[in-house]
């Protein structure tokens, strides 16, 4: 039993069972923490993933580009961020991404949590 | 003997450290932010700690999933801080109080907590920035650290309680070291915040009130929940309040505030800092 069962909306726990299927697309992500690393991965993503081995999912969704579709293919924020950056994109960028609004949007959501403060 | 003269709580957003590297703390964005670590610099000039056991989560510098730790401490002699893949600036390196590591691992591990214990070991941004937040300028740090590293990258984690009472055993060693040391303890990380899945940006101010509120009024309050609680009330990351209710367990017995700052929204962060004292 690996799954910690609580579901939480537009949240995914990420418990033995993500550890698992994520292994090889987070460490890959891991692997971003050194710039020659991310140097390579711009030069040849196909084989820089297939070093790795990720799977059909997991390639496509670095394809993509697609925060929702990593993290359903068991990638884990703290690594996916990483990824992300080889792009230049940071956390709002994301935000925006997965909540399907602009950035300015998103940070406009953000600032509003303010009211009342 | 050593003793724990006080406790500051802060969050760790990685875009505080861009911001200190291109000089953004007078900007209407960082202002309020930045502003409410005022009352704790003057603080530190007369209360001079000579050590900060630095309760923080690492997010995959230091460890991956190949082997990841539920509790592990410091013991070097150096800490340095590295690439962490996304343009955050590293710092000076910080030296370390192997001595008191090994006094503080002794005593917890008699105390029947099964820690992992680090020789070598590099710190991200959850211990670079809010030691920046404490000691600006980019002067030499002035004080040693031991760092205190809790799993919040992947579940199980720790309970609330668990680390509340790893913070207590630790503030019990700290108050048995033979060393004349004074001692800051700090937690980083929170408060709510959620990067990942369709909730990311989810914040939620009443409870970030409460939690911080409960610190000096009843430290062991958030402990009733569970790790999956705290995520569903506080977010993903948001969770790392677990480290600040370790460094507020490491002071023990009660606690005045001294200052404290509430900011929405630094990054996606709503960011908290609490400055803690003991009652003597």
């Amino acid at each position: 039993m690996t799954t910690t069962q609580q579901p939480i909306p537009g949240t995914t726990i990420f418990d033995g069972e993500q550890a698992i299927k994520g292994y090889a697309l987070n460490k890959m992500c891991m692997s971003f923490n050194d710039a020659a690393n991310r140097a390579e991965f711009l030069r040849d993503e196909d084989a820089y993933c297939a070093r790795f081995g990720l799977n059909a999912e997991q390639r496509a969704a670095v394809s993509r580009r697609n925060v929702l579709d990593l993290i359903a293919a068991g990638g884990n924020i703290y690594y996916l961020a990483k990824f992300a950056g080889i792009f230049g994109l940071d956390v709002q960028d994301i935000g925006a991404q997965q909540t399907g609004v602009s950035k300015e949007e998103f940070k406009a959501r953000l600032l509003a949590e303010a009211d009342g403060e | 003997m050593a003793r724990v003269i006080g406790c500051v709580t802060t969050s760790h957003v990685p875009a505080i450290g861009r911001a200190i590297e291109k000089g953004l703390q007078q900007e209407p964005y960082w202002k309020p932010f930045f502003d409410g670590f005022k009352p704790v610099h003057r603080w530190l000039d007369q209360a001079r700690p000579d050590v900060a056991v630095v309760f923080y989560n690492d997010h995959g510098l230091n460890f991956f999933l190949d082997k990841l730790p539920t509790f592990a401490i410091g013991a070097a002699p150096q800490y340095a801080s590295a690439d962490e893949g996304w343009n955050i600036p590293t710092v000076a390196p910080f030296t370390g109080d192997p001595d008191l590591s090994w006094h503080i691992i002794n005593s917890v591990v008699a105390a029947d907590f099964d820690i992992t214990t680090c020789q070598e070991m590099v710190v991200d941004h959850a211990v670079c920035n809010p030691m920046a937040l404490l000691w600006p300028g980019g002067k030499p740090w002035p004080v040693k650290i031991v760092p205190v590293e809790i799993n919040t990258v992947q579940f199980p984690l720790p309970s609330a309680a668990r680390c509340y009472q790893l913070g207590e055993a630790i503030g019990r060693a700290i108050a048995r070291y033979p060393g004349d040391l004074r001692v800051l303890v700090m937690g980083t990380g929170g408060l709510s915040h959620q990067l990942d899945g369709e909730r990311a940006g989810f914040i939620n101010k009443e409870f970030d009130r409460e939690f911080m509120a409960s610190l000096t009024a009843d430290p062991a309050w958030a402990t009733k929940y569970s790790t999956v609680e705290l995520v569903e009330k506080t977010g993903s990351q948001g969770v790392e309040l677990i480290l600040w209710l370790a460094a507020r367990a490491a002071l023990a017995g009660g606690a005045r505030e001294v200052a404290a700052s509430y900011h929405i929204p630094i990054s996606n962060t709503a960011a908290g800092m609490m400055l803690l004292e003991p009652v003597v």
